[in-house]
């Protein structure tokens, strides 16, 4: 065996066991921070299995939209409202844990059958494009990828307009979630400069 | 365009010359480049404190650090020394794992980063094809270990210091992809080498801040508010926060912070000079002087010429860069938040915005000059 099949081997074993335990952290772990962190650390080892991969562009857009953009922006929010107040215990939580339970291990069989079932055409090593590989996903995106390329950046606004709606609330009367008249005076307050009362 | 020495072919080839396999050869190799540009990056972090130590206290008419060595160079050396033996304490209610991964956090993908710094064609760790891309990448994680190492302090200053950080890694990442964005469409390539190689052609005259000034000067300060120098050190702004996500580390944790911060100034001065200021290049094309000398540009001579010109020229570049950051830093006030945030959303990204699409439209109009 060459070296350097040995470290592939080891680096996938690394970042499969990384992936595996960090991916039961994050649904098993109490502390939402902790699971937070954890989720990072997962899509890391993703991107680390990319490089294994030949894919360096993909690891690289993996980092940078998943842990840099995806994973900030989830540990913000929890920072934001880190409120320290107990859960209200669910009374049937006992039935509710074997269900999801029984479902995801469903999927999990079902997974597990395609993968065997399925003959899996391996690309010849030696034809792997590697660092071609950028410049060919650039080809696909603006030719036979184009339109579900352009539908996604369609659905990254609608959602951005949806936010913008909801953290601007006086451009509306009412609130959207309660149906309460909003009090326009609480949000001219907050908007009000704080320096304007020095003179 | 391949000259220049490959320090890598030699040093393999005479350690076959002893009777090792390739693939020790490269074992014993792949360290090497590693280890020093980890010790290039450190003393750079010393050069760059004596350098703002002495040029804050120039600024403000004091001597500066002057009795540790002459005119006071061995003053990082120093508080390097008292940083690592000051006792390592984790505050009762911090979270001790967090607390720790924090900083690690911080410094490791802004190490990882220098294995795309070229000093020279062949002077750099891996020549990798996504390039500047992984410099972009490996930069996104920083804002992780900044909330982590806020969270974890348990301390209100370093949760809004973290806060801080965060928002503002977020925001001016954007411009500066941008604008980095147009060169690589300049270059039709990711990799920093093919940067400076297309910046190549004629001297300073084909550097590409004459083709590029206004993604120069997004970039810059994008990059000045990444590092979180001043007028943008708003997350560690120490009358309102007094030190922002930092404040409860001591010892060896707070010089990682220390350290990382330090090594981020450099390497931003480096990319930029990688980026726009034509790398390792001469002011005047190499070629032309060995033509003048009547030498041939593969003679041993000429090759080490080259490979220590380019290397000077990267270091001056960057530090010329650095000077003007520790300038600004003492001369200028900080900016508000709300002040920061409008510079990079409702300032910076229109403007980087039009300047790719400036250069694109400019791209297909002449091709000759803005690579075709």
């Amino acid at each position: 065996m060459s070296i350097a099949i040995t470290t592939q081997i080891i680096c996938f074993t690394i970042l499969s066991l990384v992936i595996l335990i960090g991916a039961l952290g994050v649904v098993l772990l109490e502390s939402i921070v902790y699971s937070a962190f954890l989720l990072g650390g997962v899509f890391l080892s993703v991107a680390g299995l990319y490089l294994l991969l030949n894919a360096s562009f993909v690891a690289a857009a993996q980092v940078l939209v998943y842990v840099g953009a995806v994973n900030v922006l989830i540990i913000f929010a929890i920072m934001l409202v880190n409120k320290k107040e107990d859960l209200k215990p669910i009374n049937d939580i006992k039935s509710r844990r074997i269900i999801s339970t029984s479902i995801c291990l469903t999927l999990l069989s079902l997974l597990i059958r395609v993968d065997l079932t399925n003959v899996w055409s391996l690309s010849n090593p030696q034809n792997s494009i590697g660092e071609e590989s950028t410049i060919r996903i650039g080809e696909h995106l603006f030719s036979d990828y184009l339109l579900p390329f352009e539908v996604a950046s369609v659905l990254l606004l609608m959602a951005m307009i949806g936010a913008i709606v909801l953290a601007r609330r006086d451009v509306m009367s009412k609130d959207i979630s309660t149906g309460l008249p909003v009090d326009q005076e609480l949000i001219e307050k907050s908007s009000e400069p704080l320096l304007t009362n020095k003179n | 365009m391949e000259y220049g020495l490959d320090l890598e072919y030699s040093f393999n080839e005479f350690l076959k010359g002893f009777g090792l396999s390739s693939e020790i050869a490269h074992i014993i190799w792949l360290p090497l480049p590693m280890l020093l540009v980890l010790v290039a990056a450190v003393v750079g972090v010393l050069v760059t404190v004596w350098l703002e130590r002495k040029i804050s206290a120039a600024a403000q008419q004091r001597i500066g650090p002057e009795y540790a060595g002459a005119l006071g160079v061995l003053q990082p050396i120093a508080d390097g020394l008292k940083l690592l033996v000051k006792e390592d304490i984790i505050p009762a209610k911090a979270d001790g794992i967090l607390f720790t991964a924090g900083p690690i956090l911080v410094l490791v993908p802004v190490i990882l980063s220098w294995l795309i710094v070229p000093f020279g064609q062949n002077l750099l760790i891996s020549n990798v094809g996504i390039g500047i891309f992984l410099w972009i990448a490996l930069s996104s994680i920083q804002p992780i270990g900044l909330l982590m190492s806020g969270y974890a302090s348990n301390n209100k200053y370093s949760l809004l210091g973290g806060l801080r950080a965060a928002a503002q890694s977020i925001s001016y990442e954007i411009p500066l992809a941008l604008s980095v964005l147009a060169v690589v469409l300049m270059t039709n390539s990711l990799s920093t080498i093919d940067i400076v190689n297309q910046q190549s052609g004629a001297g300073i005259l084909s550097w590409n801040i004459w083709r590029q000034p206004v993604g120069f000067i997004v970039f810059w300060i994008c990059a000045l508010a990444e590092c979180e120098r001043l007028p943008f050190d708003l997350p560690e702004a120490e009358e309102e926060l007094v030190a922002g996500y930092q404040t409860e580390y001591a010892g060896m944790k707070f010089a990682l912070f220390y350290l990382g911060s330090y090594i981020n100034l450099i390497l931003s001065a480096l990319l930029v000079s990688i980026l726009y200021l034509g790398g390792w290049g001469f002011p005047i094309p190499v070629e032309l002087i060995a033509k003048f000398l009547n030498l041939p540009i593969n003679a041993p001579f000429i090759q080490v010429f080259t490979a220590s010109i380019g290397i000077v020229m990267t270091v001056l570049k960057a530090y010329l860069l650095v000077f003007i950051a520790i300038l600004l830093r003492w001369t200028t006030p900080r900016v508000r938040i709300d002040q920061l945030l409008d510079l990079g959303w409702k300032f910076l990204l229109p403007i980087s915005l039009a300047n790719l699409l400036i250069t694109a439209g400019l791209k297909l109009a002449f091709p000759q000059f803005f690579g075709g």
